[in-house]
């Protein structure tokens, strides 16, 4: 069995009814939610959620698994710090600034890693994004241990103060539906189409003249560029960036957060990202190690929940007809 | 004096000292991408946990010594058989099911044992390591004429070079290791044969975590014991392999020490790049021979 399991496909009218049912009542959840829930920790959901949205693309519809994504996360975080602190960027602006360097980051690694396939490929993702750890922790911009702090919220073009986190909730689930709005399409262009046949049967593919690697190539950097998107907003939210972003073991939380929602489907990374944040901003006040609890669900998942939350509803729906 | 010409110059005490300690983590990388080669070619797992088992092959023993009063001598025999044991309990109760899955399932799973071992052992030992002196019988200084050695580490790398090369000589030389190359080939076939192959992956997996449990009696002398060196080494080797190619034992064992001394030399050099020249090197491998050193093209 592949690991990107084809859950998105099957019926088109359950699928179609299974994403509507979702998006009507997460877009009436999403307007409704700042007024009782407190706007930062929705926007820190938001922000993975589009943040695993992105890794998805690449394990659910290319079929590659990279280890090393929160590379491109924490990239975009401490290049929008920087921007909007010491280049006194616009917000916007930063936070663009932050994607493309995430992107740019994405080709580089990308272009290493996509020589090797399998298991290989993310072994070499997940060495690279170390090895841009060290260089992270190195280099004086990011002020090491410190992080980016002070980071300012700014306005949004020049009109609306940011600092207000109600206003600053509605530009994320903005961007962060403008992010999913991309990758939807993505999936559903004939790009997308012959990223899926490249996961379903590589040889294949390239034996009716597609040039696999170069289709590879282009999904893993836009996907680190929709990564950086969501990173770059984190920073902005938290008005910080640290080497929590970029370590190992936020890749392997992104790695979760999807597979617990549901590899390949469009609407299971969101989902495992609101519980993955929860649980970790809960058992935060706990003294609950947060580490054990995270890898014991990854165990369950890979042992008896590989279709997640969104697959197994679909699965549901797909037998009752 | 040693001098690379336009960059530095060192006295040649420190460029040993260096080397000595460059050595010392390739016997490392070299006893785990060995473990993890062996895994791999039977298993078609790549085993995440294997820094988690050596950090538990180095905490056994420190154990074995605080609370039992087990010495140096009894750990090195006894930790490796924990760990062989442990890993028994994971393949028999889990990693088992995910042969006849994607491999990258096998991944995912060894990930989440290894985030539970490690966060079980950081919530009760902290970040901060433990003490393990040396054996008595390997303390001290010898003067080797051109650098003093600390004993123990001298005795480190001849070890870890003699555990290699034993485990080389066990898969190339003996039946047991022809039933595991068949096995790794075509396990199908040698189950017809009457071989009880599920066992042989049982036995394999427990033998490349006692390997990895092998080098954390190894390292506890020489690293503080601490629940975090095994996931930090972890990646560093994964890269060993990526550069070095699965496809070989001796190449595994061979890639660990030359990019063990590499890192030495560059510490020396251009002390900067130190952690990150393993994984710059695997990018120039990746370039120039995308199957790595020892591997061959898929």
């Amino acid at each position: 069995m592949s690991i990107a399991a084809r859950q998105g496909e099957g019926r088109v009218g359950i699928r179609t009814g299974f994403n509507l049912l979702v998006i009507v009542a997460s877009a009436i959840a999403a307007l409704v939610a700042p007024f009782v829930i407190y706007p930062v920790f929705l926007m820190n959901v938001l922000c993975f959620a589009l943040f695993a949205s992105a890794f998805n693309l690449l394990i659910g519809f290319v079929g590659l698994l990279s280890f090393g994504h929160a590379a491109f996360f924490g990239a975009a975080a401490y290049v929008t710090a920087h921007a909007a602190k010491v280049w006194g960027l616009p917000t916007e602006l930063a936070i663009l600034v932050g994607a493309l360097a995430a992107a740019a980051l994405g080709l580089v690694v990308g272009f290493l890693a996509i020589r090797r396939q399998g298991i290989y490929f993310s072994m070499i993702t997940l060495a690279l994004a170390q090895m841009f750890y060290f260089i992270c922790l190195e280099v004086p911009f990011t002020h090491g241990e410190d992080g980016i702090q002070g980071v300012p919220r700014g306005t949004l073009l020049g009109l609306i103060n940011l600092d207000n986190n109600l206003a600053l909730y509605f530009v994320v689930l903005a961007i962060v539906a403008a992010g999913h709005f991309a990758i939807w399409r993505i999936v559903r262009s004939p790009f997308g189409n012959i990223l899926k046949a490249i996961r379903d049967n590589e040889p294949r593919a390239i034996s009716l003249g597609y040039n696999a690697d170069s289709y590879k190539l282009r999904a893993f950097v836009l996907s680190a560029g929709l990564a950086g998107l969501a990173g770059g907003t984190n920073a902005i939210v938290f008005q910080l960036a640290t080497l929590t972003g970029v370590q190992w073991q936020s890749s392997g939380e992104v790695i979760l957060m999807t597979l617990l929602g549901g590899i390949g489907t469009l609407t299971g990374p969101p989902i495992g990202a609101a519980i993955t944040v929860g649980l970790q901003t809960y058992l935060a006040a706990l003294d609950f190690p947060v580490t054990v609890l995270i890898g014991l669900i990854f165990v369950v998942c890979v042992l008896l929940f590989r279709r997640g939350v969104a697959g197994e509803i679909l699965a549901y729906m797909r037998k009752r007809g | 004096m040693f001098c690379i010409p336009y960059v530095k110059c060192l006295p040649f005490v420190a460029l040993y000292g260096q080397l000595l300690l460059g050595l010392i983590n390739g016997s490392f990388y070299a006893l785990l991408s060995l473990g993890l080669a062996v895994i791999f070619g039977m298993l078609r797992v790549i085993n995440f946990a294997h820094g988690a088992l050596y950090m538990l092959g180095a905490f056994v023993s420190w154990w074995l010594s605080v609370a039992l009063g087990i010495p140096y001598w009894g750990a090195l025999i006894v930790a490796p058989l924990a760990v062989g044991l442990v890993a028994v309990v994971i393949e028999k109760t889990m990693l088992h099911q995910m042969y006849r899955l994607d491999p990258l399932y096998g991944l995912l799973l060894t990930f989440g044992i290894t985030q539970v071992i490690e966060g079980t052992f950081r919530y009760f030992y902290g970040a901060s390591g433990q003490p393990y002196p040396p054996p008595p019988a390997l303390s001290g200084p010898l003067n080797l004429g051109f650098m003093i050695l600390p004993i123990y580490r001298g005795w480190v790398v001849v070890i870890s070079i003699l555990a290699c090369l034993g485990t080389w000589l066990l898969i190339e030389r003996t039946r047991i290791g022809a039933y595991l190359r068949a096995a790794t080939e075509n396990p199908v076939l040698v189950q017809t044969f009457g071989i009880n192959v599920p066992l042989m992956m049982t036995l394999t997996y427990a033998f490349g975590a006692a390997l990895a449990g092998f080098a954390g009696v190894l390292a506890a002398p020489i690293y503080q014991v601490s629940p975090l060196m095994g996931t930090n080494l972890i990646i560093i080797v994964f890269a060993v392999v990526v550069a070095g190619g699965m496809g070989s034992i001796l190449g595994a064992i061979v890639t660990g020490y030359i990019l063990g001394l590499l890192e030495g030399l560059t510490k020396v050099f251009y002390p900067e790049a130190s952690n990150i020249v393993i994984f710059v090197v695997m990018a120039i491998v990746l370039l120039l021979r995308p199957a790595g050193l020892f591997g061959r093209a898929a």
